[in-house]
């Protein structure tokens, strides 16, 4: 059978997960001529390619994705902002605002090291550098508000399909929630109650990513909650 | 520690918390997280425990051997501190020699033990001027989340009191031989570490890494069973009014007794 | 020793009296092991092992950005894997300072393990491995190693297989499996071994000792073997966290197709 697992079954790097050809989704590899896995995680055979769903694992920036960062450096027209990837990515002044890099410009008057920005990533360099710019909606340095950290790979798991999951929590909570790709999440609460019930169903949802039903028992939980406030 | 870049953002925010009486993680001001003191589990050692304290991790082991006493004291024993900030222990944290916060961490621990006169150093001598007991405290930090101090404060008092250490024989001829038989160290006083931190105009105990980073002052006070003070360390490029500094006395006097009942619980 | 000649007279006056090693052993048998995976919260992957004695922790951060920048490689990621001793780890204490042992086993150990990595993936980063010995009791490299590759699982850092470690000796004559500290010391020979078991290939080997080419030979096939038992402990102690999977699925009425994470090709 080339088929060596069932879609569900927990599986280690270096598992074969198919004998033969069959596209390589997610956290696996080819090696002479059969797939396995490159992870720990949950095997699943699709139509035409067999995938690992891992739990666990760094950031890997994609263009487009929403990131939560801090400045750490100040460079020649651009800041240094650790999003939590393998390298740190890069924000030009032109990324930043609508104005071309003067030498006497005084950088700190827009991002100064410490600062908390929700920006986008809008290319990755010829070094695979993220490229990142706060112009537009949504996006810029961050006033208000805390961050919490999970596994970027949950992160997914935390918007549900079609953003059932979030909508759902912003509903319950009526707070303002910021999800950044990169496991980093801007959490900003009408007050403290709401804001620690917003970082214990996070929690939740990360202890359970890997379970199904979670939406539901979500649900229940929040309602749950909110019966004993009263 | 000093080294690393604080989020403005996260200074704010537990600032705002804190000013409602609380913090980040639902604490109250004046309470510690939750301690788990485990002793006596390492074989090669005389002494060891590890603590846990909420996500602070740390074992400290206590050996005991034998050396070269200090040339104005011949018939003392010697007592040396030392901490290792583990790279394992924290993002930021890189191996090398050990850096200015833990070469403090094993002073500020050390000097409440020694202050205290937790052990009494003349008894350990045993050819006078050639050779004398060593006890060596080493404090291992394997996840740092703040308060070390305490941690290690609390988990050296407690390998220190369930160690087994070993019996020394002196013969005729100053040959010093290490038998089989153990006894407990006879330890004279019981002190624990509490270090009380300012952030802006709050004082709280046991901080996490982010309180930690984010705090402008702090002083820990040594106290010993009978409420004396033994030892206290300021630290932090700001003031501390003499009013506030009696607060943290109070404090600590308090919290020391709640520790000690931890750390003395695995006799 | 005494032990060692008392044992050898014993053998000489009744060969029918069984062999024994010092801590009752057969020769080709492990220590007893326990692992368990994510062990320190701040780490990106972690695990504590206890092989026989020994105790060890190992804490992995990585792929992060590697500084100094000169050391970074530009096209492909730098593994760093550091062994160090608690002071309490050894009768007698030892010094907190890196030895120069310390530093020879951190390169081996830095050997072993990056076959298993895609390093390519991640140019100008660095992976750092620290493994911390708190009790140490013969063969701390190779439970390092095993922990290591735990830990770097652990973290999703993607592998090409696990990385087991195990070591064969020669002892009082026999060929023995795993050697604890005493016989480390004195016996006749030891041969750490590190293997990838899926991909059947050995990633460190030491040797130190007089044996026969044979006598080798036989440490290395017989130290593979104990990988090989190493490996399913490894497999357990990371599935172990996923073993709250059938309890909340079991409590859980199924209501139908639930979301599941989307699929990227590579």
């Amino acid at each position: 059978m080339s088929v060596k697992f069932e879609t569900r079954d927990i599986v280690v790097p270096g598992d074969l997960l198919y004998e033969g050809r069959i596209r390589t989704g997610e956290n696996t590899f080819r090696r002479e001529g059969n797939v396995y896995s490159n992870k720990v995680g949950l095997v699943n055979y699709g139509n035409d390619r067999v995938s690992v769903i891992a739990l666990e694992g760094t950031y890997t920036p994609l263009v487009g994705d929403l990131v939560v960062g801090m400045v750490t450096d100040i460079e020649l027209g651009q800041w240094v902002v650790d999003i939590g990837a393998s390298t740190d990515a890069i924000l030009t002044i032109n990324d930043a605002i609508n104005k071309s890099f003067r030498t006497n410009f005084d950088m700190t008057r827009v991002l100064d090291v410490g600062d908390v920005v929700v920006a986008k990533i809008v290319d990755l360099d010829r070094r695979r550098t993220p490229i990142l710019s706060i112009v537009g909606r949504e996006l810029g340095k961050v006033h208000e508000g805390f961050i919490m950290k999970i596994t970027p790979s949950k992160i997914p798991r935390l918007i549900g399909k079609k953003g059932s999951m979030i909508n759902m929590i912003l509903r319950e909570t009526r707070s303002q929630i910021t999800i950044g790709q990169n496991g980093r999440i801007l959490i900003n609460g009408r007050n403290r109650e709401d804001e620690e019930l917003v970082v214990k169903v996070i929690h939740k949802i990360e202890n359970e990513a890997h379970t199904s039903g979670l939406t539901n028992r979500i649900q229940e939980y929040l309602r749950k909650i909110k019966e004993d406030r009263k | 520690m000093s080294n690393t870049i604080v989020s403005r953002l996260k200074r704010k925010k537990i600032t705002d918390v804190l000013a409602t009486g609380k913090r980040m993680d639902g604490r109250d001001l004046l309470q510690y997280r939750d301690w788990e003191i485990k002793t006596n589990f390492l074989a090669k050692s005389e002494g060891s425990a590890e603590v846990r304290l909420g996500k602070t991790r740390v074992v400290v082991g206590v050996k005991i051997g034998i050396g070269h006493p200090f040339e104005d004291t011949p018939d003392a024993g010697v007592m040396m501190v030392n901490a290792e900030y583990t790279p394992a222990a924290h993002p930021t944290w890189e191996p090398g020699p050990p850096s200015d916060d833990a070469i403090e961490l094993a002073r500020v621990v050390d000097r409440g033990l020694r202050a205290a006169e937790i052990i009494d150093m003349e008894k350990l001598g045993l050819v006078s001027g050639k050779k004398v007991q060593m006890i060596f405290v080493d404090l291992y930090v394997l996840n740092y989340d703040g308060n070390l101090i305490d941690a290690c404060s609390a988990g050296a008092l407690a390998a220190l009191t369930t160690a087994d250490a070993p019996k020394f024989k002196v013969s005729k001829e100053d040959e010093v031989e290490i038998t089989d038989k153990t006894e407990k160290l006879k330890l004279r006083a019981h002190p624990v570490a509490v270090t009380v931190c300012k952030i802006g105009d709050s004082l709280l105990v046991d901080p996490t890494y982010d309180e930690e980073e984010v705090k402008d002052g702090r002083i820990t006070i040594t106290v010993d069973e009978n409420g004396n003070l033994n030892a206290i360390q300021k630290r932090g490029p700001v003031g501390f009014t003499v009013d506030e500094i009696k607060k943290c006395i109070n404090i600590a006097s308090e919290k020391a007794a709640e520790i000690r009942a931890i750390a003395l619980a695995g006799e | 020793m005494s032990k060692k000649t008392k044992k050898k007279t014993t053998k000489r006056k009744s060969s029918k009296k069984k062999w024994a090693r010092v801590d009752g052993r057969k020769p080709d048998e492990l220590r007893p092991m326990k692992i368990e995976s994510g062990v320190i919260p701040n780490a990106d992957g972690s695990a504590y092992i206890e092989m026989g004695r020994n105790k060890i922790i190992v804490g992995v951060y990585g792929p992060r950005e590697m500084h100094p920048k000169r050391f970074s490689k530009p096209n492909r990621g730098v593994l760093r894997c550091r062994y160090h001793m608690a002071p309490f780890s050894v009768d007698p204490r030892r010094s907190p300072a890196p030895s120069r042992r310390d530093q020879e086993i951190s390169m081996v150990i830095t050997d072993a393990i990056e076959p298993a990595l895609f390093l390519e993936r991640y140019p100008r980063s660095v992976i750092d491995v620290y493994a911390e010995i708190i009790e140490a009791d013969g063969g701390t490299r190779c439970a390092s190693i095993n922990a290591a590759a735990v830990a770097l699982a652990d973290a999703g850092i993607p592998m090409k297989d696990l990385v087991s470690s195990c070591a064969a000796g020669k002892y009082d004559g026999k060929i023995v499996l795993d050697l604890g500290d005493h016989e480390d010391k004195k016996g006749e020979s030891d041969v750490p071994v590190a293997y990838l078991p899926k991909i059947d290939e050995v990633t460190l080997l030491q040797m130190e000792g007089i044996m026969t080419q044979e006598e080798t030979e036989k440490c290395i096939d017989l130290a593979i073997e104990g990988c090989k038992q190493v490996y399913e402990a490894q497999k357990e102690a990371l599935k172990k966290k996923y073993g709250m999977v059938d309890e909340a699925e079991e409590k859980e009425e199924e209501t139908g197709e639930e979301e599941t994470v989307e699929e990227e090709e590579e």
